[in-house]
């Protein structure tokens, strides 16, 4: 008999299988959702499908009575703005301070320790102190998000720079290099493709830490629009609202990883990609 | 293939397993019931008589069982009790037309405890009349009673919510908001605005005293499960009234449980006290029917359904404020006639103040 391990799907059972959980799940919403709704044909927790195309028509292409925005889109471009601020931010702190901390013994000896305190503190539990600090308009949520992913961009960049050979370095320098050309030409061009690994991983985080700042004062956002009407239950305009968060993480974390293949194709061959 | 199969029927099983434990369970007559409750001075009473054992002498008395719950989070525990995880709750007369009567849950108000008469608040920094809150950023929990009372405030001096700019900020943070420079006016409730209030600069410039019998709390039950089980009702309004009784009186008793509610809550007895100084409390059983019955009642009703539809908290199906239907103790329908969801009983309150419970 053939061990599990070595079979392998083909094409089409791939296919199966990667939309399996996902249809399974949506049957169990529907049937579930059919269960309550017979209860209650006003029910809140799970509405049918048709509640949701009603919702996002409502959100996405109808003018809101109050403010004659199109919610969807405002929200969309509110929350769009804070994270590229602060995962922009983050990113150029994390390559400066990274490469520095990785490549001169001094800096790294100063501000390792430092970073690596930053890195473990709950950027939540520092939520009030930034509040007084930044106050409570567009700075503070953009700052909560650097102050999230910013240490964990330094410290893999860090860690990246010393995994470079030292081979490369001592070569450089017999060359005649110095340690600002060192920096600019041997080691930057290495780091921006395992920067764009290291953001990928960290938008996750990012959209936590936007969600959290938008929930706390805000007059629009994605996450804003979530805790307001998840005071009442508004399930039906809450799960798109999900799923469009999630479509549009997924779209970026792809767009960066073409990004990575297109800039650097030396480093996706490296992977074997 | 085998194995695929075996997968799928794996799959199949979770996914009707999750059907199964989701599905609600009917309701008939029953033994075990469930209230929820959340800290705010109107509602420290049920706490209190939970610790006593008031609750469940009633309950015993009826021969049923009664699980009295705290919750830290008021919203949640109107959504629980709405998707029908709890048969009764806390809750405003406005959240509980924007929740569970507006999401289909048919609910009665079993106890009209009190209205809010001060307890909510408008407050300026370093200014002192309403008019000066004219376009400036007001910082409150968007949809809550706060925002109802800023509109009603705004209403009073001639102007409405586009004049200023509304900040949803949670009532966890106001204290600490209040503290930055962005802040300069907001609305909440009590125990913050104690709170906020003794900061220098701060003032109140109106409050819920200014619109008395609006901002109404109150008992609910899902009122299927009250027709089919008099016997909860009865439990709860003797176990509510007892606790009245006791609170309100002036003997050590009285005083100990106005102490007791005011640690629950966070404070003491002269802060519970206080606050119990701005909120019109009903002791007695038939000042909650008197009120239930006012002719006040539908006008307050009109306004706070006005206001949710305007918000556009009655469902987006909703064409205008009538889609759910009030009804009031002498028969009167706000409202859809076919769609009654939230009803004002003053059944039980009246055994109560007659003594027949």
């Amino acid at each position: 008999m053939r061990r599990i391990i070595n079979r392998k799907p083909d094409r089409h059972l791939s296919l199966f299988l990667a939309l399996l959980p996902f249809m399974l799940l949506l049957v169990a919403y529907v049937v579930s959702s059919e269960i309550r709704l017979a209860e209650n044909p006003g029910d809140k927790l799970l509405p049918g499908l048709e509640k949701f195309s009603a919702a996002i028509d409502r959100l996405a292409f109808q003018a809101d009575k109050r403010t004659g925005n199109y919610l969807l889109w405002s929200d969309t471009l509110a929350s769009l703005r804070r994270l590229a601020g602060g995962v922009l931010a983050s990113t150029v702190i994390g390559a400066l301070c990274g490469v520095s901390i990785g490549l001169i013994p001094l800096v790294r000896a100063g501000l390792s320790p430092l970073v690596a305190v930053v890195s473990m503190t709950p950027p939540l539990a520092i939520l009030p102190i930034l509040f007084i600090v930044f106050g409570l308009g567009e700075l503070s949520k953009v700052v909560l998000i650097i102050i999230g992913i910013a240490p964990f961009l330094i410290r893999d960049v860090a860690l990246r720079v010393q995994e470079l050979p030292s081979e490369q370095l001592i070569k450089a320098q017999t060359l005649g290099a110095n340690s600002w050309q060192l920096a600019l030409r041997v080691v930057l061009p290495q780091i921006w493709p395992r920067l764009i690994d290291s953001v990928r991983l960290s938008l996750g985080p990012a959209w936590l830490f936007l969600i959290a700042a938008e929930a706390v004062a805000s007059q629009s956002g994605l996450g804003y629009r979530i805790f307001l009407l998840r005071r009442y239950l508004a399930m039906d305009s809450i799960l798109p609202y999900v799923a469009w968060i999630t479509l549009m993480a997924y779209l970026f974390d792809y767009a960066l990883r073409r990004m990575q293949i297109k800039l650097f194709p030396w480093f996706a061959n490296e992977r074997g990609h | 293939m085998r194995q695929l199969t075996r997968i799928i029927t794996t799959f199949l099983i979770a996914a009707l397993f999750t059907v199964a434990v989701s599905a609600p369970a009917f309701a008939a007559e029953k033994k075990r019931f469930k209230l929820a409750w959340s800290i705010y001075v109107g509602w420290m009473p049920w706490g209190w008589a939970s610790d006593q054992g008031i609750v469940k002498k009633w309950a015993d008395k009826y021969n049923i069982e009664i699980e009295v719950v705290q919750f830290n989070d008021y919203i949640e525990s109107i959504n629980q009790y709405t998707v029908g995880a709890f048969d009764a709750v806390t809750a405003t007369n406005m959240d509980t037309l924007a929740i569970p009567s507006a999401g289909g849950v048919d609910t009665t108000a079993l106890i009209v405890g009190d209205f809010s008469n001060g307890n909510d608040a408008i407050i300026l920094k370093n200014k002192t009349s309403l008019a000066d809150i004219k376009g400036q950023p007001v910082n409150l929990v968007e949809l809550s009673v706060s925002h109802y009372l800023l509109v009603r405030g705004l209403e009073t001096i001639g102007l409405n919510e586009r004049d200023v700019q509304v900040i949803n900020t949670s009532d966890a943070d106001m204290v600490a908001a209040y503290s930055t420079s962005d802040v300069t006016a907001l609305v909440t409730w009590n125990p913050l605005v104690a709170e906020i209030l003794a900061i220098p600069g701060a003032n109140k410039v109106f409050d819920s005293s200014d619109i008395p019998g609006e901002i109404i709390d109150l008992t609910v039950v899902n009122s299927k499960t009250l027709t089919d089980n008099p016997a909860f009702g009865k439990a709860l309004a003797g176990a509510w009234y007892e606790t009245m009784q006791i609170m309100s009186s002036d003997s050590a008793a009285g005083k100990a449980a106005r102490a007791a509610m005011g640690e629950a809550s966070g404070t003491d007895l002269q802060g519970y006290e206080n606050q119990l100084d701005a909120t019109k409390m009903f002791f007695a059983a038939k000042d909650g029917v008197a009120l239930a019955t006012s002719s006040e009642l539908p006008k307050t009703m009109d306004m706070v359904r006005g206001f949710l539809f305007e918000h556009g908290l009655l469902g987006d199906g909703a064409a205008t404020a009538d889609v759910v239907g009030i009804a009031f103790p002498d028969g009167q329908i706000l409202g859809d006639k076919a769609n009654v969801k939230f009803r004002f009983d003053t059944k039980y309150m009246q055994l109560a103040a007659e003594q027949k419970l």
